[in-house]
């Protein structure tokens, strides 16, 4: 079977001898080209490791991870990252953040003139057009996310990778960025991964609901299917019952059969 | 361990314009470049400038009583019977030629107090560009290498406590020469804090630049440009200002040995022929003199680092 990314019976130890903690076992998941999946589960469990994996940033133990077609072991620009704490140079303005990935994904693809506008519509694209000459410790939390998933955007990634991108935002800046996303991946059809402790984010943006058991050694519990005709509404979904059902599926799934005293979903 | 000691230790009368350079999370957002748009009419307001007058008078007046102060009570105490130091009166009165003629040059050692000052200060250029160009570079080594650092850093631990002056014989030996033999002393006592420092910012910085780095493909060069030496820039600064306060420290001790033109010989000379006047206008000059090398240094660390506090 060829999917667009495979991770294949992926498993992860860290460290060696009597400290080694098996995190992951046997992490098996397929994901189709222009999918968007939401990775939850309850903190500390290993959700974190599957998407750093994914990104390269750290090895498997055993098992492979492939996105069309090749095998990926580094980091690359064909998988890029939303990070949780946007992770933004602060010696850089917003514009530079964004060039820097562009500059260096693009160089001799695209002229200097090209790559400019490029960073230009990106950082329109997200809303943030009228900040460009702004150092992110000028600039809100969301906005500073807001400028993190542009720079991921820009990268034109096969794969995006974000990791509780909206972990670190007020309610309202958090759903108004889920809607953005939401749009943005409509429009550009985006093969997305997300790892989020928001059972109503995961329900609204995702095509499939990865929910992973409890560490140590945790692994796929059970995918839920969300048949929801997209775009979403989140106005519409509060009282829509199929949507509901959906999210007391992954609740039942969280607190009843995967209970954990030290965490509740965010 | 490489702990940045020196760093705590020196800072402490430096502190006010900046607080620790340690932890860039916990730096206060304070130095927002952007003003806050006002439109007009700021000058017309008679309270801002009588605010403004009061804010320079708080800032300006507590050092000008103290000093006024303590001069006040040094004359006293030297117009007494058998006082051996001038009284400042009596210094300005001995040393006026030298105020007003700072730029005169009789030959040999006998030069205005600029050309004295503008000496030493030579030195202290060539032995501190020398200690910044390696301290940065051993410091990116140590901090990026542990392989160097478990290697080099009980040595520098060793070496940085040696006294400046300790240096000196083995300079002269090695360098056949005074000259060089300062400068080297300069470079030999301002290089540590500055490797040491450089070597903790690049230990510190964040997994999170690291992870992006690698995410975006960086090459050593990108890296070290876009990365590592911004995010390592005000602990860099921190360990060059440090540096900076121990050369010049180091240069007035160094020319008394040496001598030749420069402070330190100056000084050294003036006790010869017990012209105490000569000495306290010198330490003045010494006093001001390093005051704005770390002025200068701190402001132009300011300038370079905006904005990589905050994040
Ligand atoms: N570098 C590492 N060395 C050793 N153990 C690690 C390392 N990174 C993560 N772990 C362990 O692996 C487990 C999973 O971590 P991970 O960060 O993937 O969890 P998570 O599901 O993302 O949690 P959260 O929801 O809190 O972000 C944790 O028990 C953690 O302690
Ligand atoms: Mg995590």
């Amino acid at each position: 079977m060829t999917s667009y990314l495979s991770i294949e019976h992926v498993h992860k130890t860290f460290g060696e001898g009597p400290t080694a903690t098996e995190v992951l076992r046997d992490v098996d998941l397929h994901v189709e080209r222009g999918e968007f999946l939401s990775i939850i589960g309850h903190s500390g469990c290993g959700k974190s490791t599957v998407l750093n994996i994914v990104a390269g940033l750290l090895e498997t133990s055993t098992g492979a991870v492939i996105l069309d077609g090749k095998e990926v072991s580094k980091p690359g620009p064909d998988r890029s990252v939303v990070f949780q704490n946007h992770s933004l140079l602060p010696w850089l303005t917003v514009r530079d953040n964004v060039a820097l990935a562009v500059d260096k994904t693009f160089k001799g693809k695209k002229s200097a003139a090209e790559r400019r506008e490029w960073v230009n519509a990106t950082l329109d694209m997200v809303g943030m057009g009228h900040a460009l000459d702004k150092r992110p410790d000028e600039i809100s939390g969301g906005m500073k996310q807001r400028v993190g998933i542009a720079r991921a955007l820009a990268m034109e990634p096969k794969v995006l990778l974000m990791d509780e991108p909206f972990g670190a935002l007020d309610a309202l800046t958090r759903a108004h960025l889920q809607d953005e996303v939401m749009r943005i991946q409509s429009d550009l059809g985006n093969t997305v991964l997300m790892v989020t402790h928001d059972v109503d984010e995961a329900v609204l943006l995702s095509d499939r609901i990865v929910m992973m058991t409890n560490g140590p050694a945790a692994t796929i519990g059970e995918i839920l299917e969300i048949d929801l005709p997209k775009p979403r509404e989140r106005l519409a979904m509060a009282d829509n019952a199929e949507y509901n059902h959906y999210r007391a599926e992954v609740l039942r799934f969280l607190h009843e059969r995967h209970k954990n005293p030290e965490s509740e979903a965010a | 361990m490489m702990s940045a000691i020196i760093d705590r230790t020196m800072t402490f009368g430096a502190g006010r314009e900046r607080p620790a350079v340690r932890e860039t999370s916990t730096a206060p957002v304070a130095r927002q470049t952007a003003p806050p748009a006002r439109s007009g009419a700021v000058p017309a307001d008679p309270g801002v400038w009588s605010r403004r007058l009061r804010n320079a008078a708080t800032v300006v007046l507590p050092p000008v009583i103290v000093t006024a102060f303590f001069l006040l009570i040094w004359e006293m105490l030297s117009s007494s019977q058998g006082a051996v130091l001038p009284a400042p009166s009596q210094v300005v009165t001995d040393t006026w030629e030298l105020i007003v003629n700072p730029f005169y040059d009789h030959g040999g050692n006998d030069v205005g107090m600029a050309w004295q000052l503008l000496a030493s200060l030579e030195r202290v250029a060539y032995g501190y560009a020398l200690a910044v160009v390696a301290g940065i570079g051993l410091g990116v080594l140590v901090g990026q290498s542990t392989w160097a650092m478990r290697g080099l850093d009980p040595l520098f631990q060793v070496l940085r406590t040696v006294p400046p002056l300790a240096w000196l014989p083995i300079s002269l030996a090695a360098f056949q020469a005074s000259n060089p033999s300062a400068i080297f002393v300069i470079f030999i006592t301002a290089i540590w804090p500055i490797i040491i420092n450089t070597s903790v910012g690049i230990r510190n910085i964040s997994q999170d630049y690291v992870n992006v780095a690698r995410v975006l493909r960086l090459n050593g060069y990108e890296y070290f440009t876009k990365i590592m030496l911004p995010a390592a820039a005000p602990y860099v600064f921190s360990g060059l200002r440090i540096g900076i306060g121990l050369a010049w420290l180091a240069i007035v001790a160094a020319e008394m040995l040496i001598g030749g033109v420069g402070i330190g010989f100056f000084i050294w000379d003036a006790w010869n022929a017990s012209m105490l006047s000569d000495i306290v206008l010198a330490l003045v000059y010494v006093g001001l003199v390093g005051f704005f090398l770390d002025r200068l240094v701190a402001i132009v660390g300011n300038w370079v680092t905006r904005g990589t506090q905050a994040g």
